[in-house]
């Protein structure tokens, strides 16, 4: 049985986060970009956390995701307190058990897609036969199959963060966390990246998505919104009421 | 003049006809110049005969031509509280929802970051069922880009939203 597995079945959640605080300079200078942070993720569940540039919504998901340590408070991925974790075991918890997706995609340029994809499955020790045939398969499932052997540079925006998002998916992370992946996409190539979200969703892949983008703040199970480095406002936006899409079309009074 | 939106100016303190003009155009600037000066006077009658107001003769103020002062009736108050919490969308406009912010906070009737909350929610809510629809579209058809269309003019509403809560948060403290 896997990790998420067990954790749905102890019904704790699979990400928690207490008392989360990150600060930056000092005395008069001091800015708390985070701000006393409580949070719980289900596994399988989809959280967006939306606000204003600057409220700290990344700096939130760079502290959740290991990429940077917490001035204050605990984090828990799966169980495992992750806040006081040596540098060596986060690294570990960022290739293994959580997948990242930016806004700016972050491929390596002189690698091909598939080579790209099957990067972190290397770094986590997979055989090469074994990540080229995950990445592979994984590549299909984002459409790009036959985008495999080319590099980032010929693909377009929207193919390469479909490329980053399969990168994530990689080692089957326990988690996947992404910073406005929309970002710099067009309203067709958000479409796309919407739907491989809605299918993770669909199959079971947790997912905590920072956005300004209302779009995707849309698809989540759980809207959070930020300010300040403080949460505000959470919704639940499942189920509920719905207007009809023709009288948002004009076609009805 | 949306009935609801005059029935909700009333909500703040018993008032005379040209003082809601007033009030009216300050809060609406240039968009509220094509408001010609009878409408409000006609609003306020059809309110009156409908049970919603009522009106009182002001004793007083000879200089001014208008002496009559209209108070909510309780089935008034009523309807401007119905009024407050409906989310529909797109209708009411966008001064609709404007005036029920600025009518809301004068006469302490709700938060207007609440109302904003709210509105929010519904509008989070048609934008998914929008967008579910629009990939559920196979690519490129006609009917994906009338969905594109609404996804699109959500996006902008929940723009203003946003602006209208920036612009609303601590009005207790600058009032």
């Amino acid at each position: 049985m896997n990790e998420t597995a067990m954790n749905e079945l102890s019904g704790t959640p699979l990400l928690r986060a207490r008392g989360l605080r990150k600060d930056y300079g000092k005395d008069a200078g001091l800015v708390r970009a985070v701000d006393g942070v409580d949070l719980d993720v289900d596994a399988g569940e989809t959280v967006a956390v939306t606000g204003p540039s600057g409220c700290g919504k990344s700096t939130l998901l760079h502290l959740l995701g290991g990429l940077d340590r917490a001035s204050a408070g605990e984090i828990w991925l799966a169980g495992q307190r992750v806040d006081e974790m040596g540098e060596r075991a986060l690294a570990r918890l960022r290739r293994e058990a959580v997948g990242f997706v930016f806004q700016a995609f972050h491929l390596m340029d002189e690698l091909t897609a598939v080579e790209n994809v099957e990067l972190p499955a290397l770094l986590a020790g997979r055989s090469p036969r074994a990540a080229r045939r995950r990445a592979a398969g994984l590549l299909e499932r984002v459409g790009l199959a036959d985008r495999a052997g080319f590099l980032p540079s010929a693909l377009s925006g929207g193919q390469r963060q479909r490329v980053a998002i399969a990168r994530a998916l990689v080692a089957d992370p326990l988690v996947v966390m992404a910073d406005e992946p929309t970002g710099n996409l067009d309203s067709e190539a958000t479409l796309d990246v919407l739907r491989l979200f809605d299918g993770l969703h669909a199959a079971g892949q947790t997912l905590v998505i920072v956005t300004h983008d209302a779009r995707i703040a849309a698809t989540a199970d759980r809207l959070i919104s930020m300010r300040d480095g403080a949460f505000v406002d959470q919704t639940r936006l499942t189920g509920g009421t719905s207007g009809s899409l023709g009288a948002l079309a004009g076609l009805e009074g | 003049m949306q009935q609801e939106v005059v029935l909700a100016m009333l909500a703040k303190e018993p008032s005379h006809g040209y003082e809601l003009r007033a009030r009216l155009q300050q809060a609406l600037g240039p968009a509220g110049d094509a408001m010609n000066a009878g409408q409000i006077y006609v609003t306020l009658s059809r309110l009156e005969k409908a049970g919603l107001v009522r009106c009182e003769q002001a004793a007083g103020l000879p200089d001014r031509p208008d002496r009559k002062v209209y108070a909510l009736t309780a089935d008034g108050q009523h309807r401007v509280t119905d009024w407050i919490n409906d989310t529909s969308w797109p209708r009411p406009g966008l001064a609709e929802f404007h005036l029920k912010l600025i009518a809301a906070a004068a006469a302490g009737l709700a938060d207007p970051i609440a109302i904003t909350d709210a509105q929010r929610r519904e509008l989070l809510r048609r934008l998914r069922d929008a967008q579910r629809a629009a990939m559920a579209e196979p690519h490129r058809s006609d009917a994906a880009l009338l969905l594109e269309g609404i996804v699109l003019r959500l996006q902008a509403d929940l723009r203003w939203l946003e602006a209208c809560e920036r612009h609303w948060t601590g009005w207790k403290d600058r009032t």
